[in-house]
């Protein structure tokens, strides 16, 4: 790179966690902000995506994208802002695996804008266009974008060369990664900035996990008072950190909040909530078929648990890949 | 599509369920064709990545079969699959992917009728719920 590294970061579908945790650089931003060119950033500086059009093509050295792919409105931008990176950034965990963004896919997006637009009880004009079908006739506004059947992770609209992980990603690993960028280094293909192995490997209460645990009926945080030094697990309570990929800094943890697998799968598997439901059963006291249906009763919204950040990145959130 | 273009994938342990859909083989018993038999060594190796990498290919049903309850090879195998697969099926109840595409069953060494019996009731079953739906790609 000759100059300083030039800089995009775009919001698609998602809260503005992710943009939060580049605000939550604090005085490294200011760091960042004089050491790149950034040359569109919607959150926080004025750009338009024409401003974008403009650049050449591979200009762009790192583009960050936070957020799901909803719209397809999303699948514009982020193309276009491919065509324009040398490397993009899936930034946080919507872009990684669709995130609770993705929760929708347990519904169609048919479903979604009927409820949304239409029986929402403080609805007043439930005849009104849907987002994607055009304004009304006569004017010259541009119609709202249209949602995609289904929510889709950013990998599965275009090449991406690395993965911060993380909802939202940890301010230090994003310090970390501007920094490297600033140094000139551009992450290479498959960069996964978090650890390799589970989250247990660098959990503050690893050492109060035992050998073996057997449970026999999980138990919900609001009906138990569990001991903030314990294995989650320890205490039958559901903790995903066995199938998570460690980095975050056991945040939740030290909040003393079970993991809920917001880094997503460990290098070894491939569906997220797969590995959930192994690691789940494999806890399951042995007994008859009644035994293990009163357990997984005791789960309550199972999909919901094992999927909450990977659902629109598995077989079983968006059906078959044609 | 036709219904003989649906794919079922049964996934049989080695010590009772592949001989079972031998000894069909051996009777002469009707197996519909939509079966894909495959080898696993147990029943309890069949995970949950498993079952929806089969789906995520291309299948349309997968169908466990294990020794039955008391007669595992590996003594719990058949146990730790019921537990996998009925936690899989909950989950599959709030998803696009019907809990009925996926049967787990058991079946002795021996027992070819029994093993056509599932098998063609596997495939009635995923017949009436017709192929994975396309839905939600780009």
């Amino acid at each position: 790179m000759a100059g300083p590294p030039t800089i995009a970061l775009y919001w698609c579908a998602g809260c503005g966690g992710c943009e939060e945790s580049v605000f939550d650089m604090a005085e490294q931003l200011i760091g960042v902000y004089e050491k790149t060119r950034i040359v569109f950033w919607p959150a926080a500086l004025d750009a338009r995506s024409s401003d974008v059009e403009a650049l050449a093509d591979g200009e762009i050295d790192a583009a960050f994208i936070n957020g799901a792919i909803r719209l397809d409105e999303h699948v514009q931008m982020v193309r276009l802002l491919r065509k324009k990176s040398k490397c993009l950034i899936a930034h946080g965990t919507c872009a990684h695996m669709g995130g609770v963004i993705g929760l929708g896919n347990f519904f169609s997006s048919k479903q979604l804008l009927a409820c949304a637009y239409q029986h929402a009880p403080s609805m007043a004009t439930p005849k009104g266009p849907l987002p994607g079908q055009g304004a009304d006739t006569g004017t010259t506004r541009h119609p709202l974008p249209g949602l995609l059947p289904a929510v889709l992770p950013l990998d599965r609209i275009v090449d991406v060369e690395a993965v911060i992980p993380g909802c939202p990603p940890p301010p230090e690993t994003m310090a970390q990664v501007f920094d490297q960028i600033i140094a000139g280094v551009l992450p290479a293909k498959g960069t996964v900035y978090a650890h390799q192995k589970a989250l247990c490997h660098s959990c503050p209460r690893r050492d109060t996990r035992p050998e073996r645990i057997t449970v026999s009926r999980f138990k919900r945080l609001q009906d138990t008072l569990w001991d903030p030094t314990v294995c989650f697990l320890a205490q039958d309570l559901i903790c995903l950190g066995p199938v998570t990929r460690g980095g975050c800094n056991a945040r939740c943890i030290s909040a003393n909040m079970p993991c809920r697998g917001c880094f997503g799968p460990t290098t070894a598997m491939d569906d997220f909530g797969a590995g959930a439901m192994a690691l789940i059963a494999a806890l399951m006291a042995d007994g008859d078929e009644t035994d293990y249906e009163a357990l997984i009763e005791s789960i309550p919204d199972p999909a919901g648990l094992f999927y909450r950040y990977s659902l629109a990145a598995s077989i079983l959130g968006k059906g078959r890949r044609p | 599509m036709k219904s003989l273009d649906l794919k079922i994938i049964a996934l049989l342990c080695h010590w009772c369920a592949y001989d079972s859909a031998d000894a069909a083989g051996r009777s002469r018993q009707d197996v519909p064709p939509q079966i894909r038999e495959v080898h696993v060594r147990c029943s309890g190796q069949v995970d949950p990545a498993m079952v929806l990498k089969a789906f995520a290919a291309g299948a349309d049903g997968v169908m466990v079969l294990g020794c039955k309850p008391g007669d595992c090879h590996y003594r719990t195998g058949n146990h730790q699959a019921l537990k996998r697969m009925r936690l899989l099926q909950q989950v599959m109840a709030a998803t696009p992917i019907h809990p009925q595409r996926l049967r787990l069953d058991w079946v002795s060494a021996g027992e070819g009728d029994r093993y056509a019996r599932l098998a063609q009731e596997m495939v009635s079953q995923v017949k009436a719920l017709g192929p994975v739906d396309a839905k939600g790609g780009m």
